[in-house]
């Protein structure tokens, strides 16, 4: 062999082992950081969250009088910038109806749902739709006038109730009268205002939505301190996030965002700490939320700051409920939207 | 190639075209529906609805199918536009003959009102309507009523209810001779209009007909009046709303149609010694009538259409009960969709039809 040759083959090999090496580190990274799938790659090159949120439901998502979004689903829409886009005013509110909210989904013209919309079979089955969390547990209630004095759902047997159509809210009222013989009549307008401008004309003895929305609604009245909310819920509706399906990695970036900002309340971590206790902190799990530990935001597709930011950016989830349910807002009791350890339901997955 | 057959070459193109367009939108629809996994069936149309219809004028209860739902919801619309229809045609022919008067006054309040109505919303009217009219009725507690069985309040006009055999035969036999008389006034020989005669006819055989029926009158009962038949406001609003709208511009189609028959023929009744209601309603009105039908027929279809309106003051029509609750309980839009359409089509299908007829009868022969 001559030496032209043998260098020839040297040079091949090492070609060879240069080309392997490279593919494994390539595979390597890969494995470790997988790209954030189509939904996110396309928010990071539009440079913007395209949100679906309510028409205007105060508490969850209503325009003040400076166009300003305001909500507990705004909130969440911005958590979520911040985390993708590190910046949370990079999000494209596009209001949609009762109708037309999943069509919008389906479309692509929106990343994320976030119009509290119930979780149920039908959606998940036949839409094409995936449900990724629960970001508040409301059940179906009544606003009614207190001078009627009537304290159970059951004793509106034969009287009217408004509410908007498109949900499934005169679904529920028919259950529950074919499962307690009480019958209540529905009267379904397009629109809460209508409805609420009809109720207050004595047209309806009544309104009917989830109980966040009632509260908000309520907010809205000529004489708010004349009508109650019943304690009574007559479904459950768990309201929350919903993503198209067939992209499963950003489903697992808004699943983990939403964990994360209930996490940050079982920990003590707020908007205000937070920087102080990415530095100070002992508890390894407060360390792996705000990145100063682990890889949490390279496995998800994002950098490592990725929920310190969200976290920044609107708080907590305790944080972020009482600033629109608060006793300083719609003074609406947290219930069942306690973390489990007060007595509510929101139980996070830790981060491990 | 002669002209005639590069015509027919150019038209079996577009046709080809088109034809293509739609298959290629269909396959699109198949590819994306696949894509998303959304299934494609209108077997959900035999399955329980479960939902109330508040306002039906055929049987309705929980346990029906969407199927059947779409045959009361469908009613609803039917009744509303029948309803529309006749008062708008006689508020538009009002206003067009106010305004034709010569009378100051009329002329001018005519004018002042078209013009209001015909250029604002129609769904802001609407929805002005509905909110007047519950603002303006008392609440249920202090209804406004005639004796002990005439209510009427902000939940609706309640009067008793009138059923039994008897009613039921001597109201369908009045209505069926009262309509062949109708037809075939003519033939009859009675000297007499038929507008003179009938109506009293009718009310003598629905007089007739109470004394035999056995009535249910409405009481008010925990939240609401039950038993007797209830005129809801959202039907009156809407009825209203559409009516004043779509009158402004039947009035001004038929200022135009009278307008349109030559002078001499009004000139020529005058002269014969007519009175000016008899050259109108004798001369002019059924000539008008042949210029009157093609617009008119469209300003009949949109009063259908515009029945779907009602779905922002809860008047339960096809749109509220299909496009929204049944589409939203179901999850199947497309075909929830394509059966409202296709009902809104086959509606104004028949009824362009029936005016169409009703046009070609009128047509002068020979002309």
């Amino acid at each position: 062999m001559t030496v032209p040759a043998l260098l020839l083959r040297a040079g091949r090999l090492a070609l060879t082992v240069g080309v392997a090496i490279v593919t494994t580190a390539a595979i390597a990274h890969a494995q470790l950081a997988p790209p954030p799938g189509p939904t996110a790659e396309n928010i990071k090159k539009r440079g913007a969250l395209a949100c679906g949120v309510d028409t205007g439901v105060p508490g969850f998502a209503a325009q003040d009088n400076t166009g300003k979004w305001k909500g507990l689903d705004i909130d969440y829409c911005r958590a979520i910038a911040a985390a993708v886009l590190g910046d949370p005013d990079k999000v494209r509110y596009t209001p949609t109806t009762a109708a037309a909210r999943f069509t919008v989904l389906q479309a692509g013209e929106i990343d994320v749902l976030i119009r509290d919309s119930t979780l149920t079979f039908t959606r998940s089955n036949q839409l094409g739709l995936d449900e990724v969390a629960v970001n508040f547990y409301a059940g179906q209630g009544f606003l009614v006038r207190k001078s009627i004095g009537v304290q159970k759902a059951a004793e509106l047997q034969g009287a009217t109730i408004c509410m908007i159509t498109g949900a499934t809210l005169e679904l529920n009222i028919a259950d529950f009268a074919r499962s307690t013989g009480a019958k209540i009549g529905s009267l379904l307008f397009e629109k809460p205002e209508e409805a609420i401008a009809a109720m207050e004309a004595g047209r309806c003895d009544g309104y009917s939505d989830d109980s966040g929305s009632l509260a908000g609604m309520r907010s809205t009245l000529k004489n708010p301190s004349e009508w109650i909310i019943m304690p009574e819920l007559i479904s459950k509706e768990p309201l929350g996030i919903h993503a198209r399906s067939g992209d499963p990695r950003w489903q697992k970036i808004l699943f983990w965002l939403d964990t994360a900002l209930k996490t940050a309340e079982e920990f003590g971590i707020t908007q205000a700490n937070a920087d102080e206790l990415r530095k100070t902190s002992k508890n390894p799990f407060i360390l792996r939320l705000l990145g100063a530990e682990g890889d949490t935001g390279k496995q998800l597709g994002l950098d490592s700051d990725w929920a310190f930011r969200a976290i920044k950016a609107t708080g907590n989830y305790g944080e972020i409920y009482d600033r629109h349910f608060g006793p300083n807002a719609l003074n609406l009791p947290r219930g069942l939207n306690n973390l489990y350890n007060n007595g509510g339901m929101h139980y996070t997955l830790p981060f491990r | 190639m002669t002209t005639k057959q590069k015509a027919l070459a150019w038209q079996a193109l577009a046709v080809i075209a088109a034809g293509a367009v739609v298959l290629w939108f269909a396959h699109n629809v198949v590819d994306n529906l696949a894509q998303r996994s959304i299934t494609f069936g209108f077997g959900f149309l035999f399955t329980r609805a479960g939902f109330d219809i508040p306002f039906h004028l055929v049987a309705w209860d929980e346990s029906f199918t969407y199927g059947h739902a779409l045959y009361v919801a469908g009613v609803n619309t039917l009744f509303a536009a029948a309803l529309i229809i006749i008062l708008a045609s006689a508020l538009g022919l009002a206003l067009a003959l106010m305004r034709l008067s010569g009378n100051p006054l009329a002329v001018g309040t005519a004018r002042v009102l078209i013009e209001v109505i015909r250029n604002t919303p129609q769904l802001t009217q609407i929805v002005f309507f509905y909110l007047a009219v519950l603002q303006v009725l008392p609440p249920m507690r202090q209804s406004i009523h005639v004796g002990a069985s005439i209510f009427l309040n902000v939940r609706g006009l309640y009067v008793p209810a009138p059923s039994g055999t008897g009613w039921d035969w001597i109201v369908a036999g009045t209505i069926v001779i009262v309509m062949i008389a109708a037809v075939s006034w003519r033939r009859l020989g009675v000297q007499v209009p038929r507008l003179i005669v009938l109506p009293p006819v009718l009310l003598l055989g629905l007089v007739l007909a109470g004394f035999t029926a056995q009535w249910d009158p409405p009481a008010l009962k925990g939240f609401n009046f039950v038993g007797g038949v209830r005129l809801p406001p959202e039907l009156v609003a809407l009825t209203l709303g559409i009516t004043v709208y779509t009158s402004a511009f039947i009035a001004e189609i038929v200022r135009a149609a009278i307008m349109g028959v030559h002078r001499g023929q009004a000139e020529a009744a005058r002269s014969l010694g007519l009175s000016a209601a008899q050259t109108m309603f004798v001369v002019i009105l059924p000539q008008a009538l042949r210029i009157l039908i093609p617009p008119l027929t469209s300003q009949y279809l949109n009063i259908i259409k515009s029945t779907t309106l009602g779905a922002a003051i809860a008047y339960p029509e096809i749109l509220q009960v299909y496009a929204r609750t049944v589409l939203n309980q179901s999850g199947r839009a497309i075909e929830v969709m394509t059966l409202v359409l296709g009902v809104f089509l086959a509606i104004n299908l028949l009824a362009s039809a029936a005016m169409n007829a009703w046009n070609r009868h009128l047509t002068l022969q020979g002309r």
